[in-house]
């Protein structure tokens, strides 16, 4: 167990694993993408009430569900950091925090355009929308912090401490709707149960945020590997991977 | 554990307790400006936008736990950096006493100091934002119960941001999102009290926040403060 973690826990082990399957991450996640967005926008019939500007759910859901798990994600990797001390725990949480910020930001913006046709407004003071808001300031407020600090390391440590508190949120965020009687509607896509919409609606859905979520592995699995050259660059095997040919472009920097 | 610990935890306890407010009541600047600055800021609301008493009662909830709210953040900025500055941190971590502890003690001086007294004269800026008087017990209780949580929750930034050069911005922005809830909630009783009705659940539900943060703020504040000696 202690071996497995400290394997992985090397920038060099995961600098190659990463290399080897992001390739494959990047084209599943344009397929899965391309064909969502296209079957999605084009060929799922609208809704009975909403006509067509429904299929704003194959943007809002996908990034609404990212904003959370990459939060997640900062909290996992700001506990394996502080705990254990990995540092590529702290890369994985430096290069994902923007990530979900712009997802955050990007779900609520959606949500906004979203509002007009369907509720007549932008923007309604209700706990699904305000919890998420939060989460927006909370990502702002992570790596605001982390950058206040002169060296990477202490930021580092304070951004895992606040991203372990403010991961109290998720689940404010989660039950918002069941909690409080809001305007945003319940979630109407579960792992226990049949999905409420034809099969021809929500099989989109499904591909969409599939792929958001390959998306969003390769992307951080991308930008670690660039971390990791730069933090890394004095070690020996940077620089042996970078000598030979300087100017190549598979080396990622 | 020894089985004379208990008598050493309560000593060191009172010791920080007593030590820390008799410092802030020699520096009459230490407690008396949160006060003024929560008068300052009330005073600001019915000047921007109406002076009607109608309007006025119907935010004024909000626009006294606003200011309390703000005033606490802005007291803690100073926390621990006095502490920090002169090595009194660095010895407190080295006590057998367990940090958290230690903290949780200067955190009861800080709202002795200053959440008690906001939420004692808090009903005056309320009477002159024609608060109703049944809501002056609950704007008090209220903000005793949610300044502590308050204080709790902020000492967690006070803590994360001790070695930061012009740390205060920075600890508003971690900090004032995770105030929120307890805004809901605190001004909640006090709207609700004005409404004449029961405001039982929402001071239970400040209670638990109060409850919760009591339990981890205090140990989170001691890792965040020794991650801080560490650099």
């Amino acid at each position: 167990m202690w071996q497995w973690i400290h394997k992985w826990g090397s920038p060099r082990v995961f600098y190659r694993f990463s290399l080897r399957v992001t390739p494959w991450l990047w084209c599943a996640a344009a397929l899965l993408l391309g064909i969502g967005a296209v079957w999605g926008l084009a060929f799922a019939p609208p809704d009975y009430q909403q006509h067509d500007s429904f299929r704003i759910i194959y943007v809002h859901v996908p990034s609404a569900m990212l904003a959370e798990s990459c939060f997640a994600l900062l909290a996992v990797c700001g506990a394996i950091f502080l705990v254990w001390k990995i540092k590529l725990a702290d890369m994985v949480a430096r290069v994902a925090a923007p990530f979900g910020a712009s997802m955050t930001f990007g779900a609520l913006v959606s949500g906004a355009v979203w509002g007009i046709p369907t509720w007549g407004t932008w923007w309604v003071w209700d706990a699904r929308l305000t919890s998420m808001l939060i989460l927006l300031f909370l990502y702002m407020g992570v790596m605001a912090l982390r950058y206040a600090f002169d060296r990477p390391d202490s930021g580092g440590r304070a951004a895992a401490v606040l991203a372990l508190v403010g991961v109290v949120n998720l689940p404010i965020i989660k039950y918002s709707v069941d909690w409080w009687n809001t305007l945003h509607q319940k979630s109407s896509f579960s792992l226990t149960q049949a999905p409420s919409m034809p099969a021809s609606m929500w099989v989109p859905l499904l591909l969409m945020m599939l792929g958001s979520y390959l998306l969003f592995a390769a992307l951080v699995l991308t930008r670690t590997r660039h971390e990791i050259l730069r933090r890394e660059s004095r070690s020996r095997w940077v620089r042996a991977l970078i000598a030979p040919d300087a100017g190549s472009s598979d080396t990622g920097v | 554990m020894s089985s004379d610990s208990g008598p050493q935890w309560r000593r060191a306890f009172c010791a920080v307790l007593v030590r820390d407010m008799r410092l802030r009541l020699r520096h009459g600047s230490d407690w008396g400006s949160p006060l003024v600055f929560f008068a300052l800021i009330t005073t600001l609301f019915p000047l921007a936008t109406t002076p009607d008493p109608v309007t006025l009662a119907r935010v004024a909830p909000g626009v006294v736990w606003v200011a309390a709210l703000l005033a606490v953040l802005l007291s803690l900025e100073a926390l621990f950096r006095e502490d920090r500055d002169d090595g009194t941190l660095e010895q407190m971590m080295f006590s057998p006493v367990p940090t958290w502890w230690l903290v949780l003690a200067k955190l009861c001086a800080h709202w002795l100091m200053t959440g008690l007294p906001l939420a004692l004269v808090a009903p005056v800026p309320g009477i002159m934002l024609a608060l109703p008087a049944q809501g002056f017990w609950a704007l008090s209780l209220s903000l005793a119960l949610g300044s502590a949580t308050l204080i709790l929750i902020g000492a967690i930034g006070a803590a994360l941001t001790v070695s930061v050069r012009r740390g205060g911005l920075l600890l508003s922005l971690m900090v004032l999102p995770l105030y929120i809830p307890v805004l809901i909630f605190g001004a909640g009783v006090v709207r609700l009290a004005g409404e004449g009705a029961a405001v039982a659940p929402y001071l239970a539900i400040l209670g638990a926040l109060l409850a919760g943060a009591l339990a981890l703020a205090p140990w989170a504040c001691a890792a965040a403060l020794r991650l801080g000696q560490d650099s």
